[in-house]
């Protein structure tokens, strides 16, 4: 290892650039090109979302044509799901667990590498596919058969090469977390003392492990369907297409919970600090997050009500799927009692925190409303569950990644955030965020369906509003590039400790972070002195 | 701050209950009731939502550091963590009775008076009444112009170069339009105070009927059949949409239901079967008649605006790969055989789709005709009569 950080120097220019970051087995320079690459993929799935509610600001064809319209919206999902959530909780992964545990690196440094070097393949494959003859998968990011068997353009078998690497990625990745979570924690930190990151991690690391390997399936039965005459999902062959969506969804609904744990565990981190309060009821918050994974496993279903399904059936999904409110509440609960009688400061990370408890607990809200069947029926497919699904994944997923960013860039690059520009961020995406998605639930109770490119005059007001916000929300993130790169190039200096009342061993190593750390594992329970020394 | 309250206090109430921001509460028993269950469970929400975001808030208020400064050091508390888990449990398990009871009657589709099959295809549906057989297809009867006009856009006509529009007319008349989008060429006609089964399938890809105001929304599903029904008490005419992405024109495929009395539905099912043989009798004359080029071009020419521009384009250029041009077409240009099949059986795997069952002898020889003369094609067997096509069936 010392040997290869040294080897690296004596080339110069373009080839030590190359050799540094394509070769490196470094788990935080891997964590900044997973996090800089999901940066990207998520503006240009935000430049995707920009054409789509241009296209939504008046009803008429104006700027997109349908077929257009619905390579959008597809690559918009599949982009932002897989190019940008995924990656950039693997890239806090990677930066944050071996620090939080007090290893040393990732257990298997050379596969990290190979999962990140995966991902710009893949999305340069599937990116590519919207210069291909037919156009881009144009099917929606659920690609449902048989509008994606029988009729997905050429570039759909591109689509699946790509999803099988990001797969690969995926697993490779989770198998990696898993391996160093239960390996490499520092002797003596039992797993029930682990920071609640790691835990959300650890069990996000289940899910992909159990999911992915389900969406494989999925596409490689698509693909078979397509090209070597099986009838998975044709009737006409003797199969269903019904059986795709429940093994799409048996993959797709953990999916949405990998894409929410590591924000829990963000949550969890940041509220304490700034709270000045230990987290309120550990155990349960991590009961919590094994039960909702758990459950995750069994309501599928109720992304599926309108197919025809038993009556049975729709009763079991409506009751598992009602169930996991209550672990949810109870992490909910749990942060409310950790600020309660706390000490509180409202840094940007925090700010960025609470929102994400706030706004994910009104897409929990909503989801609770889809879960009743009845209801469901008038929801389903219309734009009250896209209100639900962005509330989820935007302040949800998206603010947990910038609480985080906002929370760890200091000990990552040495300098504090400014806090003018953190907060200024900060408002400007509250206030964007919820004019652009508020709307939606109203549009979608008043009926108007989800992936349609053009709308009649009912419905005008509220895309007007969606899209003027959509716009702001656009800009904002811009906003947020400039911080990141005004703090990475300079700033007031961050002491190691970061945040006056910050707890955890991310604490006791220098900022910014030297690119090894914890060569030798670092005493269990921490040192309280030694930790205050090295602050002041 | 009491001012602030006092605010939200008068202006909260009247966004919930303002019409527009609520779900749709329908005209039937069903769709109020599922009208009832939500807005239970929004209240529920909102209440819950109140006393968490207010525990919050008044902690984020009163819990500052510069209010606060001494942290407290409690973190645990067993009692505490039982009771909000038990009282989610409970709210859950009050709830789901009245969803489970009213899904249990919804899923009843017994004793129907009347049965109509409903296939959806890439984008209209079809309408079948099982009882009568009476059948026909409702398209989307919103013309293109309005549709692609892109006028008092603030990107102007620079960007907008779609076909068929760029007019200021086609915007005024959009924007006139009060059903634009969610108007039909033949709605589906119901009795009302009949319980109406609905049979839900497809021809090609996934498409799902909805008409808010029944809350009736059943996926159609190529190779299966699914069920719903509805009962509706008023006369009326009530519109919804396709709910499931269907492929390119999935925001053209609206469902238009007129409920009239049951006397004046029963007529109407006269009329239909009056109107079934006036038709047939016309086929047969149409066939028997040798048709000029003239007369075919011009039928054509709305027939090939009306089914085929969507895609192929009116000026037969096509659009990309997918949907080939025809302007100068393999097809449209080579042997007369080849076009005729294409047209009256589709492509299979494609949105070409079989047009035999969906258009009349006529006016399939007419499109066939109309797109062998229109733009530069000029080939030699130019002329195709309604005989040869009813031959072809």
């Amino acid at each position: 290892m010392v040997a290869h950080a040294e080897h690296i120097p004596h080339r110069s220019g373009l080839a030590a650039f190359l050799s540094r970051w394509l070769l490196t087995t470094n788990h935080k320079e891997i964590g900044s090109l997973y996090l800089w690459f999901a940066f990207s993929m998520f503006f240009v799935g935000g430049a995707l979302a920009m054409g789509i509610r241009l296209e939504l600001f008046m009803p008429g064809i104006q700027l997109i044509e349908p077929a257009f319209y619905n390579q959008l919206v597809t690559m918009h999902g599949l982009i932002m799901v897989f190019g940008a959530v995924m990656p950039a909780f693997v890239g806090l992964a990677n930066w944050q667990i071996p620090l939080m545990i007090g290893a040393p690196d990732m257990a298997l440094p050379r596969l990290n590498n190979f999962s990140f070097w995966i991902l710009p393949f893949a999305f340069g494959m599937l990116l590519s596919s919207f210069f291909m003859e037919g156009g881009a998968p144009n099917f929606g990011w659920t690609f449902y058969a048989p509008l994606s068997t029988t009729y997905g353009p050429d570039s759909t078998d591109f689509f699946i090469f790509g999803v099988h690497l990001m797969g690969i990625s995926s697993v490779l990745g989770a198998i990696n977390i898993m391996v160093t979570i239960f390996n490499l924690r520092t002797p003596g930190m039992k797993l029930m003392e682990m920071p609640l990151f790691v835990w959300t991690w650890l069990i996000t690391a289940f899910l992909l492990i159990t999911a992915i390997p389900v969406l494989a399936g999925a596409v490689t039965m698509v693909l078979t369907d397509r090209h070597f005459g099986t009838s998975f999902f044709s009737a006409d062959g003797g199969g269903d297409p019904v059986m795709f969506q429940h093994i799409f969804w048996f993959f797709g609904h953990p999916e949405v919970y990998i894409m929410i744990l590591p924000g829990f565990g963000i949550a969890s981190q940041i509220i304490p600090t700034f709270a000045r309060k230990k987290l309120f009821g550990y155990n349960s918050m991590v009961y919590a997050t094994a039960s909702i994974a758990i459950l995750s496993y069994v309501v599928w279903g109720h992304h599926m009500f309108t197919t025809g399904m038993p009556l049975a059936g729709e009763l079991f999904f409506m009751f598992c799927t009602m169930l996991i409110a209550v672990p949810t509440g109870v992490k909910v609960f749990n942060w409310v009692a950790t600020m309660w009688r706390g000490s509180m400061t409202f840094e940007t990370p925090m700010l960025f925190a609470i929102a994400f408890v706030i706004l994910f607990t009104i897409g929990g809200f909503s989801g609770l409303m889809l879960a009743m069947v009845p209801a469901d029926f008038q929801y389903h497919d219309t734009y009250f569950v896209v209100a639900h699904f962005h509330y989820v994944l935007y302040p949800g997923a998206i603010f947990g990644t910038m609480a985080a960013v906002y929370y760890w860039l200091p000990k990552w690059s040495g300098h504090m955030v400014d806090e003018w520009w953190g907060k200024l961020h900060f408002w400007t995406a509250i206030v964007f965020v919820n004019l652009t998605f508020f709307p939606m639930h109203f549009s979608g109770l008043a009926g108007m369906p989800r992936r349609i490119v053009d709308y009649s005059h009912q419905f005008q007001d509220f895309n007007l509003v969606s899209s003027f916000g959509a716009m702001g929300l656009g800009l904002t993130q811009v906003l947020f590039l400039f911080i990141v790169i005004k703090t990475i190039r300079g700033g007031e200096p961050a002491t190691d400790k970061v945040w006056e009342s910050a707890e955890g061993l991310e604490w006791t190593v220098p900022s910014p972070a030297p690119l090894h750390t914890f060569e030798t594992p670092p005493p269990w329970p921490i040192n309280e002195t030694e930790t205050h020394e090295g602050a002041a | 701050m009491r001012g602030l309250c006092t605010l939200l206090l008068l202006i909260v109430p009247q966004v919930v209950f303002a019409v527009d921001l609520d779900m749709r509460q329908g005209v039937t028993a069903m769709s109020q009731d599922i009208h009832w269950l939500h807005t239970v469970m929004l209240w529920v929400c909102i209440v819950i939502g109140v006393i968490v975001f207010g525990a919050m808030g008044y902690t984020i208020f009163a819990h500052r550091r510069s209010k606060h400064p001494e942290p407290a050091n409690f973190h645990e508390h067993l009692g505490v963590e039982i009771v909000w888990t038990l009282i989610p449990v409970i709210i859950l398990a009050v709830l789901a009775y009245p969803a489970a009871k009213m899904l249990i009657e919804i899923e009843d589709n017994s004793d129907a008076a009347l049965t109509v099959l409903i296939t959806g295809s890439q984008w209209k549906w079809h309408y079948q009444y099982l009882e009568h057989d009476i059948g026909f297809y409702s398209n989307m009867s919103t013309p293109r112009e309005q549709i692609n006009s892109c006028g008092g856009w603030f990107l102007t006509d620079t960007f907008c170069d779609l076909p068929d529009g760029d007019s200021e007319a086609g915007k005024a008349e959009r924007d006139a339009n009060e059903h634009y989008l969610l108007e039909v060429d033949n709605p589906l006609v119901l009795p009302s105070n009949r319980k109406v089964r609905f049979l839900t399938a497809s021809n090609d890809v996934i498409h799902s009927w909805w008409v808010p105001d029944f809350a009736v929304k059943q996926d159609a599903i190529p190779g299966f059949i699914n069920e719903a029904w509805t009962n509706v008490p008023e006369t009326g005419t009530y519109r919804g949409q396709c709910t499931e992405l269907c492929g390119k024109d999935h925001a053209f495929m609206p469902v238009v239901v007129e409920v009239r009395t049951e006397d004046e539905f029963d007529q109407w099912v006269e009329d239909q079967r009056i109107a079934k043989e006036l038709a047939s009798g016309q086929a047969v004359a149409d066939r028997e008649k040798t048709w000029t080029l003239a007369e075919l071009v011009s039928i054509g020419e709305e027939v090939y605006l009306a089914n085929c521009a969507t895609c192929h384009q009116p000026n037969g250029a096509g659009q990309g790969s997918t949907y080939p041009a025809l302007d100068g077409g393999e097809i449209a240009v080579g042997p007369m055989a080849a076009h005729i099949d294409r047209v009256m059986n589709g492509k299979a795997g494609t949105e070409m789709q079989a047009w035999a069952p969906q258009l009349s002898d006529r006016d399939i020889a007419a499109v066939i005709t109309y797109e062998r003369n229109a733009w530069s094609n000029q080939p030699d067997d130019n002329i195709v009569q309604p005989l040869t096509i009813f031959e072809s069936r």
